[in-house]
């Protein structure tokens, strides 16, 4: 939760000084007609706390694809890229649903089941039962969203330990999956419809990805624009404005590299369009609203938030139901790229890659797992790691085997990254 | 002052944990204007009958009063309804959070459900200016705060709400001297301004500076209630260690160096 700000000394009476200059007492740099090394320093401040752990992710993303590309030199091409984009969706949406209930400091170890479950559901009525695709869709992510609600009725009001009934979860989900397709095998869903089109659409006119690019810039540099204004108005410290144009060029320079990329293919992708939408509004309620304040304060100490006056149970089971819930839109994603719902792919949602997939982005992102820390945000790192790796994996014809044993492993790493960021900054005095 | 009906009253206060029986019909009374001293032996049940009180963990039999008339406290919400703030032993907060974020936890400034961090972050900077609590940052989580920090960073989120009763829990364990004595300042301001508060702790100066009674548990039990301008702190003692079963023994004996 901490903002990162390298101003910690006092609002605008401290601008004014015009004496020398030391490296403690300086004054506030004014745009860019302050100091450059000033400058770098001030950002250097800046990055070395909160922002360590995402760039050195992000340091990680960049060595792994230039090691695809040199082993195959289609890895970076748009379509493979843009094929990625669409691929991290369906974990990445499952992901999210897992940063809620980690955020609680909890495990939600049933998602893998529970979106093979809303993609059985949703064909199963569809299909076989013929009901209206909406409906069906609507009813297949409530399913989630009432699984959740089961778990969390368990966990909070029972005192069920949340990883015991999710992992019961889990076999009873994919039983039921099972169960449901039992009777008709692999069911083929319409290639033409909504859930099909999920992973299948592009917005084919180069201006579709440009205005999200642009949108997502101007919406950055506003709110932060803004946030600043308010704060100095004030008297607060605030972010200074080089600042905000850098990270606002570096958000520019990355999502029109996208935007171009994407466009160099199909388009932006439908499925990329709503994972984003998903991820601005998540971030957006944890961050900023009191109900998101209440999910962080839950992670850093149920008792704390309890004697506050929280209400820590329905808290609680709010969280596993977004998890299920989105699990379940994860589930149908997983659906469309497949145009399927099979008993194989269900076995092979009940056997937990989904799972670990999921709770590997976002670990990796940098959500730990001793809750309290991590944003939404932190996902879309994780999972274009995890994903990136899978497709790499699979353009060179690595055997399942290998890629099971490398995935399990980048898991492992993620979670010993966490438990040894918590003891550094446990000796530092930080959560 | 004699017509004033307490502000709180607590009558026949009884609570058991499974087969600790930690608070048996204990009564307290506390005055606005008022400070009172609860002392006792560790796991005499001062922590319980003060989570009684805030709601925490509500007493399973007795009565408590609020300006004369009964209420029911099920619920922390319920105390901080009624005016009643709490400095727990532990202190309560969310170590992931920041300062502004624990200060305001249950009760954040919105507008529509939308934190208003701005105006949160200038009113906990005008309460650690008010409080002269000198904190490197309100925004830096608590958990880089030295326990003094933290303890100061608790009592001034009780403070915030303007309550009219302040429960205290060994508020002083933590602290330096020179925190110790800041903090006593602070009760006797808050006081003079007629809170009524409630004052656990071990140590007999502190008692003897700011309380005007002090209240002793033993064993759950009341164990006498004293006048501090005219108690020793002898008989203070001896009720706390049950040398005397009530208040009117007169026997000297044990000194500070026997208290933890
Ligand atoms: N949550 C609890 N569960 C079981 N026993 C408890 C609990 N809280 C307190 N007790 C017991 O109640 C008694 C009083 O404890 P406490 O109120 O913390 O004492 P004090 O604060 O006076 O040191 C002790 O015997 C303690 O072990
Ligand atoms: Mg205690």
């Amino acid at each position: 939760m901490s903002r990162e700000r390298p101003h910690r000394d006092g609002g605008p009476a401290g601008a004014d000084g015009a004496g020398p200059v030391t490296a403690d007492s300086r004054p506030r740099p004014r745009g860019w007609s302050g100091n450059l090394r000033d400058y770098a320093l001030e950002v250097r401040g800046s990055v070395r706390d909160g922002e360590r752990g995402p760039l050195l992710v992000i340091a990680g993303l960049i060595v792994i694809w230039i090691v695809f590309q040199a082993l195959d030199d289609k890895f970076l091409s748009p379509r493979n890229l843009s094929n990625l984009s669409v691929e991290i969706v369906g974990t990445g949406l499952v992901a999210v649903g897992i940063v809620f209930v980690l955020l609680i400091r909890e495990i939600d170890l049933s998602v893998g089941s529970v979106s093979g479950l809303a993609g059985a559901a949703f064909a199963v009525l569809n299909v076989n039962q013929g009901v209206p695709e909406w409906l069906a869709v609507i009813v297949a992510v409530a399913v989630g969203m009432a699984v959740g609600a089961f778990h969390g009725f368990f966990f909070a009001w029972l005192g069920v330990p949340a990883f015991v009934v999710t992992l019961a979860g889990l076999l009873i989900w994919n039983g039921l999956t099972l169960y449901l397709l039992g009777a008709s095998g692999t069911i083929n869903i319409d290639e033409e419809g909504l859930v099909a089109s999920l992973t299948s659409r592009h917005f084919g006119d180069d201006l579709a990805a440009y205005a999200v690019a642009a949108l997502g810039t101007a919406g950055y540099f506003l709110a932060a624009h803004r946030k600043r204004s308010r704060h100095r108005a004030a008297g607060m410290p605030y972010r200074q404005t080089p600042e905000i144009w850098v990270r606002t060029g570096v958000l520019a320079a990355v999502s029109f590299t996208a935007a171009y990329t994407l466009n160099r293919f199909q388009g932006l992708p439908f499925a990329l369009l709503i994972f984003l939408t998903v991820l601005v509004v998540s971030d957006y309620v944890l961050r900023r609203t009191r109900y998101g304040r209440r999910v962080y304060a839950l992670g850093g100490g149920v008792e704390a938030a309890r004697r506050a006056g929280i209400g820590v149970e329905r808290v609680r089971v709010a969280m596993f139901m977004v998890s299920g819930t989105l699990a379940a839109f994860g589930g149908l994603f997983v659906a469309s790229g497949l145009t399927s719902a099979s008993p194989t792919t269900a076995r092979a949602a009940g056997s937990g890659m989904l799972l670990i997939n999921a709770i590997a982005a976002a670990v990796i992102g940098g959500t730990s797992l001793f809750g309290g820390r991590g944003s939404p945000w932190s996902v879309l790192l994780g999972v274009l790691v995890i994903q990136s790796i899978a497709s790499g994996m699979g353009l060179l014809g690595v055997e399942d085997a290998v890629q099971f044993m490398i995935t399990g492993g980048v898991l492992l790493a993620a979670v010993a990254a966490d438990a040894l960021t918590r003891r550094t900054e446990a000796r530092r005095g930080r959560p | 002052m004699v017509a004033h009906p307490p502000v709180l009253a607590l009558r026949g206060i009884s609570k058991r944990f499974g087969g600790v029986q930690a608070l048996v019909d204990v009564d307290l009374q506390v005055r606005a204007g008022e400070v009172v001293a609860l002392a006792g032996d560790n796991g005499a049940g001062k922590s319980t009958l003060v989570k009684a009180i805030s709601g925490v963990s509500p007493a399973d039999r007795g009565i408590i009063e609020w300006e004369g008339r009964l209420v029911q406290i099920k619920r922390p919400h319920d105390a901080h309804a009624l005016g009643i703030a709490t400095v727990y032993q532990d202190l309560a907060m969310c170590d992931n959070l920041d300062v502004v974020g624990n200060l305001f936890l249950g009760r954040e400034i919105d507008r529509v459900g939308v934190l208003d961090e701005v105006e949160m972050e200038r009113r906990a900077r005008d309460l650690m200016r008010a409080l002269s609590i000198s904190i490197p940052d309100v925004r830096i989580p608590v958990a880089a705060l030295s326990a003094g920090q933290r303890q100061a960073v608790a009592i001034s989120r009780s403070l915030m709400g303007a309550p009219k009763v302040l429960l205290l829990d060994e508020p002083t364990a933590a602290l330096g001297v020179e925190q110790t004595s800041h903090l006593l300042d602070l009760i006797e301001e808050v006081r003079d301004h007629g809170m009524a508060i409630i004052l656990i702790s071990h140590n007999m100066g502190d008692i003897k500076a700011v309380a005007d009674r002090v209240a002793v548990l033993r064993l759950g039990r009341n164990n006498g209630l004293f006048d501090v301008s005219t108690v020793t702190q002898e008989q203070i003692i001896s009720a706390v260690t049950g040398a005397a079963d009530n208040a009117v023994a007169h026997r000297v004996k044990g000194d500070e160096e026997a208290w933890p």
